[in-house]
């Protein structure tokens, strides 16, 4: 196992976010966390790569434990995608990928960190943009720099927040084929947070359904995409259909959609009390 | 770099990415080399200029008969005078100041992420404003005597200042926003202090207020110069070492912490090191606005946004303006002396706008 999660707790001052979160990521596997606003899963990723400290229990990587890594250390075990950057002071695509060095770099930008900004600049086919401004490329394009910063840290494990929430259709599918790929190459182990269920079942090893902090099921895809738990997490009717192998929902409606909070409808209120995710 | 000391004909395009970053760096390193170079000039040529003339031969030996004893030059007693004691302090206070208040607001800018900061949007020199017009006005003064009064005052509101931001940064996060608001707020309450001491004041002394308040070199003195350059040789190496950290943070604080950067203990760190420098030099110099937003600017659009080469290279485009603008300030309608503050903004507001326009690459969006 590359990512061993086990009994994650987290709370926030006035709330538990993540109540005992168990789960496990083998190298070359892509991990799909799905769930309703609100159910923790940027707050998990967070608490993986120790933006956030969880108040109980541990995460391994490989057999390092998380919390005890000095930050600098962590940053070459562990990349992070985000799902969109700032806007701000202009940096070239290369530099913006560039930082994913440094936590190797102290000073000055060995030959070693060229030749990596360079390869994974070409595994993505960003080359022709290694000398644009980062904020003059498409949504997809800035995506896939962002990828390819994360990568270029070397990781072991990589998190990707919403990767796909910005991007038109044919991006979509060709940033997640990418980053499967990748994985599988490399033998990373990903966790993905994403809000799409047909996107999660076709680019995904394994599903977690994530439900009020709390891991409601996990397994491949085909095991996991049910009605019944898409009934139960989401609170919607849904038909669940197959394309060779690989399911896909067509949702119908909430269940018991309004005006009572009745106990049918639990996961409405979950939606409701969240920030933003 | 996109539209960054891209020569013609030497196409960053036809390389490949690794080769073409390595040829930009050199070139940016090229650049503060030229730059270190070009100042040294401007100061040669500026200690030449002013109401006794001197030519650059009678300037160079009268700088070697100190610096090179050995040499037994000799040299007018008044040449050595004019040279050693009023014109190179001047001189040399300028380029300091230049350079520290380039290199704050370059860092500044970094660590919070804003194009609008300098050292005097943060309160440094509302602070600075403060204490100097309590000294003039009010005879109060925290320490020092005679003409350190004022200075000592100034020094002390506006580190004053500077902590008040950090203590509410540590109290209420350190997120960019709140050092901008916190600072803007203490602009305002400073501002309003100093303006009823200006209401209450005599002429003579509201008039001393007012020449403060231009920003000049007219205090160079050894002293001067020494704590200065003291307090930057002390502090630009840490802000130099905190380039990837201030990279790191341009791509928002959860990035810099994934990339094993501390945003908060970084951002004030920075904080406290840029003020500190602003406080020195406003101390001596009175308030010189501009520098510390418009050098870091233009640095911007010739080098890009590495702190590693932005932070020199911000400090050396600030020297030079700052000897230029008082340079002419000396020497345009000599023997009066425009206030240096003053010219700077006359100089400095149409050159940026100037390159602004020249340039197709946006400095913020």
């Amino acid at each position: 196992m590359k990512l061993r999660i086990r009994g994650v707790e987290f709370h926030y001052p006035a709330r538990p976010v993540l109540r005992g979160i168990s789960l496990e990521v083998r190298g070359g596997e892509v991990l799909g966390l799905v769930g309703p606003n609100g159910a923790g899963k940027t707050t998990l990723l967070r608490c993986i790569n120790r933006v956030l400290r969880p108040r109980r229990g541990t995460i391994l990587v490989g057999k390092d434990d998380v919390g005890k890594l000095s930050p600098r250390v962590l940053a070459r075990k562990i990349g992070y995608v985000p799902q969109a950057s700032p806007h701000g002071f202009p940096a070239t695509v290369f530099e913006v990928v560039l930082l994913g060095r440094r936590p190797y770099v102290s000073w000055a930008v060995s030959p070693r960190d060229r030749e990596v900004v360079a390869e994974v600049l070409t595994l993505l086919g960003l080359e022709k943009f290694c000398n644009r401004d980062f904020n003059e490329l498409s949504g997809g394009e800035r995506q896939k720099v962002l990828i390819a910063r994360a990568l270029a840290q070397e990781p072991e494990v990589l998190l990707l927040d919403e990767p796909t929430s910005n991007l038109d259709l044919r991006h979509q599918l060709e940033v997640l084929g990418l980053v499967r790929s990748i994985v599988k190459e490399k033998g990373m182990a990903a966790v993905m947070a994403i809000h799409d269920l047909n996107l999660a079942a076709r680019f995904s090893d394994k599903l977690a359904f994530l439900h009020r902090g709390k891991i409601h099921d996990v397994g491949e895809p085909a095991e996991v995409l049910t009605q019944e738990n898409i009934r139960s997490v989401y609170g919607v009717e849904a038909l669940i259909s197959e394309d060779s192998g690989i399911p896909y929902i067509i949702p119908l409606a909430p269940i018991g959609a309004h005006p009572s909070p009745l106990p049918s409808g639990p996961s409405q209120k979950a939606s409701v009390k969240c920030r933003c995710d | 770099m996109a539209g960054t000391l891209r020569p013609r004909g030497v196409p960053l395009e036809g390389l490949p990415p690794a080769e073409a970053y390595r040829a930009a760096a050199a070139r940016k390193a090229l650049f503060l080399f030229l730059a270190l170079g070009a100042v040294g000039g401007m100061a040669l040529v500026a200690t030449a200029v002013g109401g006794a003339r001197l030519g650059i031969g009678e300037v160079a030996r009268a700088l070697g008969a100190r610096l090179l004893p050995f040499l037994e030059l000799s040299v007018p007693r008044s040449d050595l005078a004019i040279v050693w004691h009023l014109r190179l302090p001047r001189i040399a206070l300028g380029i300091l100041a230049g350079f520290g208040l380039g290199l704050a607001g370059a860092a500044m800018q970094g660590a919070l992420r804003n194009p609008l900061v300098s050292p005097f949007t943060l309160g440094v020199s509302a602070g600075a404003t403060l204490g100097a017009s309590l000294a003039i006005v009010a005879g109060f003064g925290l320490v020092g005597a005679g003409r350190y009064v004022v200075m000592g005052n100034a020094f002390l509101f506006a580190m004053g200042a500077c902590l008040i931001i950090l203590a509410v940064g540590k109290l209420r996060g350190v997120s960019p926003e709140s050092f901008i608001l916190v600072g803007i707020a203490l602009t305002y309450l400073f501002g309003a202090a100093t303006s009823v001491l200006q209401y209450l004041a005599e002429e003579g002394d509201l008039a001393r207020v007012v020449h403060w308040m231009f920003g000049s070199l007219a205090g160079a003195s050894r002293e001067a110069v020494l704590t200065v350059a003291g307090v930057i040789g002390m502090a630009f190496p840490f802000l130099l070492k905190a380039s990837w950290d201030l990279n790191a943070l341009a791509q928002g604080d959860e990035v810099a912490r994934a990339l094993g950067v501390n945003p908060g203990r970084v951002r004030m760190a920075v904080m406290a090191l840029s003020s500190l420098i602003a406080a020195t030099i406003t101390c001596f110099t009175g308030l010189i606005g501009f520098v510390g937003l418009v050098a870091p600017h233009i640095a911007r659009l010739l080098l890009g946004t590495d702190h590693r080469y932005l932070l020199p290279g911000a400090g050396l485009l600030g020297a030079g303006l700052l000897l230029a603008a008082d340079t002419v300030g000396r020497t345009l309608f000599s023997p009066l002396v425009i206030p240096v503050g003053i010219v700077i903004s006359v100089v400095g507001a149409p050159f940026f706008l100037a390159l602004l326009l020249r340039r197709r690459r946006a400095i913020w969006r």
